[in-house]
């Protein structure tokens, strides 16, 4: 009962016109955002938190609106999957499959309307789930002390490179590359700077909204200067909308797709090392296992674009689970969040539950209420966002690069914070040929400190006895999946990857017959 | 040694030396007589060893090359990032609109405008952000001579 009169306070605060106003504006970017060629749910929502921070909104109301821009961008996501077979994300590569046959077979209109109810089942279930499952946890992490939780930190580095990683050194460089930055400035507990060579800047250390914008955002635009890939992909394809509600027939038979794949994909977001795009994977691989009877998966099928949409808007809000409840996100898009919250002085964990009630409550109400503004937004206007697509990046790039600079000029007005920027930017580029992982660095940055201060603490507590990070036998749960985590990916990773990518690939390989 | 693995390589050898670096930076970090038992050296020589290993690891099974740009491409990013630095050194002397009319008309141009829509570009997008963020939301951009 604790949890209706929570969620009463919470919608109290969420209803308010302002937040509301906050939610629409934050859904209506997201979903341009999200169908903007080389903007995604990270990159997007990284340059917009300096801003909405140099806005000096308050903690909840800022929350609210970049929330609604993450949520948004995942809905946004799925337009240019279905009309031009081109995800703008990984979890977005599985609704390629069916989606773009469908739209090449004239429903288009009905392909996005039933992807956009596909992504509404699953993430407001998911929130449920998120309003069930995170108390409990909370309960756990309670009982955790500074050893405990420096296990934890190691399992979410362990497993953040995920099943479907195919190199686990490159994570585990990327991360320990993370920590290390996070190193630097004067040490909290003794006072002494570290790795400042003498330069004032760094004595406070370096923001991690710098190192965020710089590696998700200008990267990007390096990226699109390499190739010089200016134009729209969308140039010269027509795009025809068709009808844009799907027939009632269609929902009744998708719906059980949508809530299999929905619990499957939450499962998959709550989990640490899976995430969005393994959750559409599996949902998609299960429900082809089970519908697929006239081999008309992969040619069309409704029921095999409604399943991986449930699938990754679910495993979206699943993911939101330990990112809230233990502070420790387990994907890109929520150590993107848990830059937010901590610009926003938020830490995430268990004590957020019962010293801001009103943060926690108020952010699910919003995120009740984004989707169904998205709900709203996406069908009737989705042609318009299908007109997104046509902008040319020569002209998007230098809006993406400028947005990025005055957000990061904006918090300090020093020319040096620009000056780092441009560097990760630089680190970013070369580390994505690279194909190692960026996440990870970021994630590194955001909890490097914590994650020291409670080992130190732990140790400083047994006086000095090092044995006491595997003195209880949560932490030797903790460490032995850190472990496996860690390990399996190395093991069956290669597998689940290729299979993924082929997937995908023959999926291509057949239009390409089919188009012959 | 294959040549078609030579970029990890190389990034694993500079991944070594960093961790190398890093760690001696590490050992000289001073000392406070306030110390806790761990002290201020202990994690990041943690966090060294393992970007060390991580690095070796990198070195040992490398993955296949990704293909690198040839040069002309390479030093249109290193165009652009001069281009960065020197928008970011002017910002506050030239003031945000003039600069970022620069900055954004030149990405424009190399992004494939042509020069005419490059400025139109350029303009375009600087007054559109000085209108949104400043008029409008009241933000604080760098202000020039001209006052804006």
């Amino acid at each position: 009962m604790d949890t209706i009169a929570n969620l009463a306070d919470g919608f109290a605060i969420a209803l308010t016109w302002q937040n509301l106003g906050l939610a629409l504006l934050g859904a209506f970017l997201g979903t341009i955002i999200g169908a903007l060629p080389g903007l995604g749910p990270s990159n997007g929502v990284a340059i917009l938190i300096p801003l909405a921070f140099s806005l000096g909104l308050g903690a909840t109301p800022a929350l609210i609106l970049l929330t609604s821009v993450y949520y948004g961008a995942m809905y946004g996501g799925r337009i240019s999957s279905i009309l031009l077979n081109i995800p703008g994300d990984e979890p977005a590569m599985m609704t390629c499959l069916d989606g773009h046959p469908m739209a090449q077979k004239g429903m288009a209109g009905e392909a996005l309307s039933l992807s956009g109810i596909a992504s509404f089942v699953g993430s407001i279930v998911a929130t449920f789930g998120l309003i069930l499952l995170a108390p409990q946890l909370v309960k756990i992490a309670l009982l955790f002390g500074p050893a405990e939780y420096f296990a934890l930190f190691t399992l979410a580095f362990a497993t953040l490179g995920g099943v479907s990683s195919t190199n686990q050194a490159k994570s585990a460089f990327a991360a320990a590359l993370g920590i290390g930055l996070a190193m630097v400035g004067v040490d909290t507990q003794t006072g002494v700077p570290r790795f400042t060579f003498g330069e004032v800047h760094l004595y406070d250390g370096i923001d991690f909204l710098v190192a965020i914008v710089g590696l998700f955002a200008l990267s990007e635009v390096f990226l699109f200067l390499e190739h010089r890939h200016g134009s729209s992909d969308a140039e010269g394809k027509k795009m025809t909308i068709g009808r844009i509600v799907p027939p009632l027939k269609m929902i009744k038979d998708t719906s059980g797709a949508m809530a299999r794949s929905t619990g499957i994909g939450f499962l998959a977001g709550v989990l640490p090392g899976a995430g969005a795009s393994l959750g559409s994977f599996l949902a998609y691989a299960l429900e082809k296992k089970i519908s697929d009877k006239d081999g008309t998966f992969g040619k069309g099928d409704p029921r095999g674009l409604a399943a991986p949409e449930a699938g990754n808007n679910a495993a979206a809000g699943g993911a939101l689970v330990p990112m809230l409840a233990l502070g420790v996100p387990g994907s890109g898009t929520t150590a993107v969040l848990l830059a937010v919250l901590l610009s926003l002085n938020i830490t995430p964990g268990p004590l957020l539950f019962t010293q801001n009630p009103d943060v926690v409550w108020g952010l699910i109400a919003a995120l009740f209420i984004a989707n169904f503004m998205l709900l709203a937004l996406n069908i009737p206007m989705v042609g318009m966002f299908t007109r997104i697509l046509m902008v040319p990046p020569r002209v998007l790039m230098p809006i993406v690069a400028m947005v990025s600079f005055v957000g990061i000029y904006g918090i300090s007005g020093s020319s040096f914070d620009l000056y780092v920027m441009i560097g990760f930017g630089v680190l970013g580029w070369v580390l994505r040929k690279l194909d190692v992982p960026l996440v990870p660095i970021i994630l590194g940055t955001l909890l490097g400190n914590a994650m020291e201060s409670n080992l130190r603490r732990a140790i400083t507590i047994s006086d000095g006895d090092w044995s006491v990070l595997f003195g209880s036998p949560v932490s030797l749960v903790l460490w032995a999946v850190a472990l496996a985590g860690f390990v399996l990916p190395i093991v069956v990773g290669k597998v689940i990857k290729a299979r993924m990518h082929g997937a995908r690939q023959t999926a291509q390989a057949e239009e390409m017959d089919a188009t012959d | 040694m294959n040549s078609r693995f030579l970029s990890d390589r190389i990034f694993g050898l500079i991944g070594l030396a960093l961790a190398l670096g890093y760690a001696l930076s590490a050992l000289a970090i001073k000392e406070s007589f306030l110390s806790d038992a761990v002290g201020p050296k202990t994690f990041p020589l943690i966090i060294a060893g393992v970007l060390g290993l991580a690095s070796a690891a990198i070195v040992l099974r490398p993955d296949p090359d990704p293909v690198w740009p040839a040069l002309p491409r390479l030093a249109e990013i290193g165009a652009a990032v001069l281009v960065m630095v020197l928008y970011a050194r002017l910002l506050p002397e030239l003031g945000f609109v003039i600069a970022t009319a620069f900055a954004a008309g030149y990405l424009a141009w190399r992004l494939g405008t042509r020069p005419l829509g490059a400025v139109l570009t350029g303009v375009g997008v600087s007054v559109g952000i000085y209108a949104v963020f400043h008029l409008a939301l009241g933000l604080s951009l760098a202000r020039g001579p001209l006052g804006f």
